[in-house]
């Protein structure tokens, strides 16, 4: 077993065998004062995955990724990383955990250069290799040519790089990310998702990142999981997370989603719009029916069920929220050339026979 | 978010948060030490001390203090709040530069300006001698060796004090609150009474506050004007009889002086607070003066800066230019001696007070309890505590210690080394830091609050362990603030006087206290040139404040 002071070295160990994660959370519990920030987190990470953690605020994402990094520690519970425990049984300070970590606000060093700053976590190494080193990965992230430069000369975009080459520089076990593209405009951002995908998986590392944006999620993730008040609710391929919401909060938070109440009768699930496969429903059981626009056709007929009372103009498609008789809403989304006025009566019908359901007492937004 | 909360409080550094809460108390106790010594001698009264000096000097004293109090605290209010009132809401011709130049008092030392009044306006200074000539009599003159001497002199020198927080405080005001009381009907003047003067009280409360602290360790102001306080009585004590017993007994009564005005100041300050979330509001609208209003503004600015700082540069610059002129290679070695005794005094002073701010102030953020904080604001009072009592403390502590270390060194070698702590700059440089500690430690501090702590987290992702961080990332970083903290000090103990003269290695001469004793003897040309340098070498921390106060 190694102790902390040689952890160090931890960095350049050998590589673990392949089966074991590169991280593993064995029922992590993390509360500050009168708040639960985490509650009995279980979860694997395997090398070279790219996991994203999305939530609302306040949900424990970033209490997951700091106690990962170090920068606290869990209440209780077990932390591995590449099949050491590093809090819990043992506790080894995260300067010696071979973790990066890249922040919100980047929080590179103001009077270093570049170059320095990239080479800020490779004092130990020899000074040829140091160089290389930071040319390396300053070319991985397309900086090379402001390695003199000042982070207060460089861009948003480009600040954000160097702290991702940075984190990367003395090839840590793990890299964790704070909502590193949140302080980025909106065309940049689209264009980082690309490009930081990119740079992890050239780099071969491990990343988990921490996002609200159910989207960014989806473009960067090779695995997602949501958190909701402290807890993981449903983690898997982002279609998984999409498709197979696990409870009614994932289903609501990945994406835009209607419900409708519906009744199983001799497996099938009968809903005032038609009626989908029961699955294993008890017979007589009270469901909600979730539909993303996708999954609905609209019709515009003078006899139809529903009627249009919102338009919501997207440039390639609309959106359209429908009343039902029921007094149900529903988004249905047509594409653009096809125009519906608020007041039409349209017909409603499922796209597919194959739908999710929640029991109907999960109503409320729990996990 | 919970981002903050552990910003600095990380697990597994047990041994250098405790390294550091050891130090920091240890800071906290050797500074604090000098006073807790006066005070206890204040609380074990001596009976036989306190009759005699209640029959000589105790009564005089008393009233003196209480008066210079209140002709100090009323002059500097008036002139402070009132000066800053008028650049603040009015527009005169010179308004802006006044602004700054109105702070330029504060480079002169009380006791510089002292003796430049004391020359120019006595029986045989310039000013009588102009009104002789001119009236055939000076009669009507007030006399200028009196109580309302020592209070002119020593209210122009610290009304800057009020001056500046009031600036800041009305700064605070925003145009909104200003246009909202004239739809309501207020007049300029109503508005100034009911609503400026409540929501910054607290500001000017606490420049009168750092007045009054300075007016109560001057001890050589008010002996040129013949206006014995307690700060002269404990000076006068203890070099007229060497009686620290009896000095430290009147250090005592004057400390709890000091501790009124400091909790006059703490109480204050920390209400200035709530009005300065305003945001980036504008200020107030400044109103325009007509006719001859407007000259007489601008007259009145004038007058208080050539009384207050052009006379005595003046002055002074006159005097040196002929004692540069006659003196010789002799004198010139004098002080250059001088000048390179307070520069090593004042260097070393503003070291070791700078390292001892920076371990304070890391100390309290690595540990960051409520009681680390309060370890810091107890190191940090030494500025409200004259120099004189502080002076008193330090002799009480290190005497013993002092023979302790004879008795020893006698006892087992057979050899006197001397006062090793009394008899060197130790102490002196002891009584400087525990004086200046704050000011050291305000910039200091703010310096380092500065470095966010996601700059911290991310050092330490990187491997860089807490050496690496402080020397690699926060001093860094802090650098500016730092030295700006060097500089205060610096500056805070060329002027310093009290502390110097009293603790200063027998025969160690400072550009202060070598213009201290010319002055007493009236030998102005001789005074003259250090005190020219301590005022130019003054006039670097006001341009600090200047800077500050005024960038809106």
């Amino acid at each position: 077993m190694r102790t902390p002071a040689d952890a160090p070295s931890l960095a350049a160990s050998a590589a673990p065998p392949p089966t074991a994660p590169k991280l593993r959370l064995r029922g992590v519990g993390k509360r500050y004062g009168q708040v639960e920030a985490l509650r009995d987190l279980t979860l694997e990470v395997a090398a070279g995955e790219i996991l994203l953690i999305v939530g609302p605020s306040g949900c424990g994402k970033s209490t997951a990724l700091r106690l990962i990094a170090g920068l606290d520690s869990p209440d209780q519970g077990e932390i591995e990383i590449s099949g050491q425990v590093v809090a819990g049984s043992r506790w080894v300070a995260p300067e010696q955990r071979g973790v990066g970590m890249v922040f919100q606000d980047y929080a590179l060093f103001p009077h270093l250069t570049v170059a320095q700053n990239v080479a800020f976590g490779l004092q130990r190494w020899p000074r040829e290799r140091r160089a290389a080193r930071v040319a390396e990965v300053l070319a991985l992230v397309d900086l090379a040519r402001h390695a003199q430069r000042y982070p207060h000369e460089l861009s948003g975009g480009e600040q954000q790089r160097v702290a991702i080459a940075r984190a990367l520089a003395a090839q840590p076990h793990l890299l964790l990310l704070d909502e590193p593209l949140s302080n980025l405009d909106a065309e940049l951002r689209d264009e980082m998702r690309v490009e930081l995908r990119r740079v992890l998986k050239a780099a071969g590392i491990t990343g988990i990142m921490v996002t609200h944006d159910q989207e960014e999620a989806f473009a960067i993730a090779d695995r997602v999981a949501v958190f909701s008040r402290g807890q993981l609710c449903q983690v898997g391929a982002a279609e998984d997370i999409y498709h197979a919401p696990a409870c009614r909060f994932v289903a609501d938070f990945v994406g835009e989603a209607g419900f409708l109440r519906g009744r199983v009768r001799e497996r099938r699930l009968l809903t005032e719009i038609g009626e989908f496969d029961g699955g294993d429903w008890p017979q007589g059981a009270a469901v909600e029916v979730m539909l993303r626009p996708s999954d609905l056709r609209l019709q515009p007929r003078p006899d139809g069920e529903g009627e249009v009372v919102a338009r919501h103009f997207r440039g390639a498609d609309s959106a359209y929220d429908v009343r039902l008789p029921s007094g149900t809403l529903l988004r249905c989304s047509l594409p653009g050339a096809q125009a519906l006025p608020v007041g039409a009566r349209v017909r409603v019908e499922p796209v597919s026979a194959r739908a999710v359901a929640f029991a109907v007492a999960e109503s409320a937004p729990q996990c | 978010m919970q981002t903050t909360t552990a910003s600095m409080t990380l697990p597994g550094r047990r041994p250098w948060r405790l390294g550091a809460t050891a130090a920091s108390m240890a800071i906290a106790f050797l500074a604090v030490l000098p006073v807790l010594v006066v005070a206890s001698a204040l609380l074990t009264p001596t009976a036989a001390i306190w009759q005699h000096l209640w029959a000589t000097l105790l009564p005089v004293m008393l009233f003196n203090t209480v008066a210079l109090l209140v002709g100090v605290g009323l002059g500097t209010l008036v002139l402070g709040a009132g000066l800053a009132w008028l650049v603040t809401a009015y527009e005169f011709p010179g308004r802006s530069a006044f602004q700054w130049l109105l702070m330029l008092p504060m480079a002169v030392p009380a006791f510089i300006m002292g003796f430049v009044f004391m020359a120019t306006f006595d029986v045989a200074g310039p000013v009588q001698g102009a009104l002789v000539a001119w009236f055939g009599s000076a009669a009507w003159l007030p006399e200028i060796r009196s109580p309302l001497g020592a209070i002119t002199v020593m209210t122009l020198v610290l009304y800057p004090y009020v001056y500046m927080l009031a600036l800041v405080g009305y700064r605070g005001i925003s145009a909104s609150a200003f246009d909202t009381a004239r739809v309501h009907g207020y007049s300029q003047a109503r508005f100034f009474w009911k609503v400026v003067v409540p929501i910054s009280r607290p500001a000017i409360a606490a420049g009168v506050a750092l007045a009054l602290m300075e007016a109560l360790a001057d001890f050589a102001t008010v002996r040129f004007f013949n206006f014995p306080t307690l700060a002269d009585g404990v000076v006068r004590i203890w070099h007229g009889m060497w009686d620290l017993r009896a000095a430290s007994e009147l250090a005592g009564l004057l400390a709890a002086f000091a501790l009124a005005a400091l909790l006059l100041e703490r109480t204050q300050r920390g209400r200035t607070r709530y009005h300065e979330a305003g945001g980036r509001a504008p200020g107030l609208p400044r109103i325009g003066l007509a006719g001859r209003s407007r000259w007489l503004a601008s007259a009145a600015c004038a007058a208080v800066v050539g009384v207050a700082f052009l006379l005595p540069l003046t002055q002074l610059a006159a005097w040196a230019w002929i004692e540069l002129g006659r003196m010789g290679p002799g004198v010139a070695q004098v002080y250059l001696e001088l000048a390179l005794n307070s520069l090593i005094l004042a260097s070393l002073a503003a070291l070791v007070a700078v390292l001892a701010a920076i371990v304070l102030s890391s100390g309290v953020r690595m540990v960051g309890s409520r009681a680390a904080r309060a370890v810091a604001t107890l190191a940090t009072t030494g500025y409200a505590i004259p120099g004189p009592v502080l002076a008193v403390g330090i002799l009480l502590t290190l005497t013993p210690l002092d023979h302790a270390v004879n008795y020893f060194t006698e006892y087992w070698a057979g050899v006197t080394v001397g006062l090793l702590l009394t008899g060197s700059i130790v102490g002196l440089i002891y009584g400087y830091v525990a004086r200046f500690l704050a000011v050291a430690y305000q910039s200091t501090d703010a310096a380092l609050e500065k470095i966010k702590p996601n700059l911290t987290m991310a050092a330490r992702t990187l491997g860089a362990g807490s050496w690496r961080i402080l020397l690699r990332v926060h001093l860094p970083l802090a650098a500016p603030g730092i030295i700006v903290a060097a500089t205060l000090v610096f500056v805070d103990v060329m002027k310093e006087l009290p502390i110097t003269l009293m603790l200063r290695p027998f025969g160690y001469e400072t550009l202060a206290t070598w213009v201290w004793q010319m002055a007493a003897e009236s030998i102005w040309t001789g005074a003259a040139v250090p005190a020219l340098a301590i005022v130019l070498v003054g006039l670097l921390p006001v341009a600090l404040l200047v800077n500050l106060v005024t960038r809106r």
